[in-house]
């Protein structure tokens, strides 16, 4: 266990801890750029279409993970602010925007429109927030049938190309590129995530997470402040859904229905509330399930000659691990880590409870 | 003849609204079973509609001939008596552990559970519409011209005797009393020997039951599927209009759902056939903007 001896205020809020920790995550940067190399060996670039699909999704994942995981806030319609940032980028670019001012306007657009409509409702308790944004996510699919003259409604509308400095980026005609692109957002994203945990509103955040009450009493303005996370969960859920259309290449009234928001929910949750890392881990988690489960019929027909094909048994599979994470594991995949990691850490001295809650009781929004 | 297309135009109209009150009342049903379990234990049951759900294939289940072909009237109460026993065990096996974890929590919970619920009727029962076989299916009355389905006026009839005998339930039984109690205060309730936890997954039983009821009552009126369980989304738009704690509200907000439905389908433009969708979500966000508390607003500021 390494202790980092304290000299500064600052060193409460840098970027990274020690060195150690620096090196461990410019490593994993450096595999990240350094990974198409494998695919362009070996060839085959299906696999890193998969990695970018997860890609795009953790950038939505931290989007609500900021607003879920940070603010305290449960957003249920998280895939409509997607769909805003997708339809806005498309209409940007078909307007004759560039690229580079379209993407970043989608997500503001979608971002501010995400603000307006949950401003009434943010002054509210938990529950009304995720039944209105449920309720959003609903109508939807309804709300693009009914614009069809701009979003083409049910027959759909494809999305133009990534167009950066004159060099055209097309998902299947060159998928090194759209993967250099969808690591850029999801780096800048990151970093920008990052940044926010280490300023007071990033603090202000996680006071409001914690108990409203008492941050209001510490001089924080409640509603601006959740105003504020949501505008910026938004608008990283806009950028995630624009870069999913320019990934999808087409995108109709059903792309971003209520399911895509719930797996979203579901997926932070199994990554650990209240960790950036638990975006990427529930991202990837998210991701694994469908390829797993597609693997697992394949192994199961060719080798003992069974057939399951039961409509429904992925987001099933998906529940019963989100139920087993809340029972057991509430702090999710990261929150496991922490604990493995502790252990050894502390080897032998590490206790069942390290991690339990001292006061265990109802949280309750009611006058008593 | 205008006299008799007007006549033919106000017999249409009373026919839309009937069947509207109908829905209104399965809505409002759901919204019921809903509220319930949050005023006793503050935990949103984002599966309430799934219980439905579940609780129209229990009953489907026994009465079909396809399934097990017992007599309607015995499939009832044993689809209702099955529904109280998960609500009871879910309580007590799942969401009585979860007790100091956060709200957000176990709405995450009940929608995982609404998934399963889902999958399970599905492969139990069935993934395509079925409809329930009831001795009244299909029977209609003709009240001078007004041509009803004698299905739903037997909904609103059951809803209200429903009302009633719940509304007596909680003021009159020992029970229904040491629920309310449990329900404005837990320390207090326990220390007047009211035991809490046990008066807890009663609730949810209850709140089973009465999801039994409105998905027997939903089944009778056409098919049910294992997605029907999305329904309850608009129960839940029913209850935060009716304000959030409050039984009479979520009956209330479940009559406007289900009659703005309708109305909006009929009153809409050509060519704007979305809206008789967005109408319910529309009202319950104009209602949350205007009247935050929902119409039958009980939310007050908390205290430390």
């Amino acid at each position: 266990m390494r202790f980092v001896f304290k000299t500064s205020y600052d060193a409460d809020i840098r970027w990274f801890k020690h060195g150690a920790q620096l090196f461990w995550y410019a490593l994993l940067l450096a595999m990240m750029i350094a990974l198409p190399l494998v695919f362009i060996i070996s060839g085959n670039s299906y696999l890193l279409g998969e990695i970018t699909s997860v890609l795009i999704f953790s950038v939505a994942c931290l989007g609500l993970m900021l607003l879920t995981g940070q603010t305290g806030l449960a957003s249920l319609g998280h895939a409509a602010f997607m769909a805003m940032g997708c339809y806005a980028n498309i209409l940007l670019l078909n307007a004759g925007v560039p690229w580079l001012i379209a993407f970043p306007l989608a997500g503001l657009l979608a971002g501010l429109f995400g603000t307006i409509i949950a401003m009434p409702v943010l002054r509210l308790h938990g529950v009304y927030l995720a039944l209105a944004t449920l309720a959003m996510s609903i109508i939807t699919g309804d709300v693009i049938d009914l614009t069809e003259k701009w979003t083409g409604g049910v027959s759909g509308i494809s999305v133009p190309d990534i167009s950066i400095f004159g060099y055209t980026i097309n998902k299947y005609a060159n998928p090194y590129a759209f993967y250099y692109v969808a690591l850029a957002v999801v780096v800048i994203c990151t970093m920008f995530y990052r940044n926010l945990l280490r300023s007071p509103s990033g603090r202000s955040f996680a006071a409001i997470r914690d108990s409203e009450v008492s941050a209001q009493a510490m001089g924080i303005n409640l509603t601006r402040t959740k105003a504020t996370s949501f505008f910026l969960s938004c608008t990283m859920a806009g950028l995630a859904g624009a870069m999913f259309g320019h990934s999808a290449t087409y995108v109709t009234h059903e792309t971003f229905d209520i399911v895509m928001s719930i797996t979203l929910f579901l997926a932070i949750v199994v990554g650990g509330l209240g960790f950036m890392h638990g975006a990427f881990l529930g991202a990837i988690i998210s991701g694994l399930i469908p390829v797993l489960i597609a693997n697992g019929r394949t192994l199961l027909s060719t080798t003992f000659g069974i057939n399951i094909n039961i409509p429904g048994l992925e987001s099933a599979m998906f529940a019963c691990i989100v139920i087993a994470f809340i029972l057991f594991e509430p702090m999710g995949l990261y929150g496991r880590w922490l604990k493995i990691r502790t252990y050894f850490e502390l080897f032998p001295f590490y206790r069942k409870d390290m991690f339990r809650r001292q006061k265990s009781y109802l949280k309750t929004e009611r006058v008593q | 003849m205008p006299g008799a297309e007007l006549g033919g135009k106000r017999l249409d109209f009373v026919q839309l609204i009937v069947s509207g009150l109908a829905n209104g009342c399965v809505y409002g049903l759901i919204a019921l079973g809903f509220v319930m379990i949050y005023k006793a234990t503050e935990a949103v049951n984002f599966a309430q509609g799934d219980f439905m759900m579940l609780g129209a294939f229990f009953c489907l289940g026994f009465t079909n001939a396809d399934f097990m072909g017992l007599n309607f009237w015995l499939a009832v109460p044993l689809a209702m008596i099955f529904m109280g026993i998960l609500g009871y065990v879910f309580d007590w096996g799942v969401l009585r552990h979860m007790s100091g974890q956060s709200q957000t929590s176990i709405v995450i919970l009940t929608i995982a559970v609404g998934f399963i619920l889902r999958f399970v009727a599905g492969t139990v029962w069935s993934h395509e519409p079925v409809s329930l076989e009831t001795p009244f299916a299909g029977v209609n009355l003709d009240f001078g011209g007004v041509v009803l389905g004698v299905n739903e006026l037997l909904i609103i009839v059951v809803t209200i005797i429903l009302t009633v005998a719940l509304f007596v339930f909680f003021s009159r039984t020992k029970l229904g009393i040491a629920m309310q109690a449990a329900s404005q205060n837990q320390l207090a309730a326990y220390y007047m020997g009211v035991p809490v936890k046990r008066i807890q997954s009663l609730v949810w039983a209850l709140s089973g039951v009465v999801a039994a009821v409105a998905g027997i009552l939903f089944a009778s009126k056409g098919a049910i599927d294992p997605s029907s369980g999305l329904l309850g989304i608009k129960a839940f738009a029913a209850a935060a209009i009716g304000g959030f704690g409050s039984l009479p509200g979520a009956l209330v907000g479940g009559l406007i759902i289900g009659l703005i439905e309708p109305l909006a389908a009929r009153f809409a433009p050509d060519g704007f056939a979305g809206v008789a969708r967005i109408a319910p979500y529309a009202i319950l966000i104009i209602v949350l903007i205007f009247r935050p508390g929902g119409l039958f607003s009980q939310t007050q500021k908390k205290k430390v």
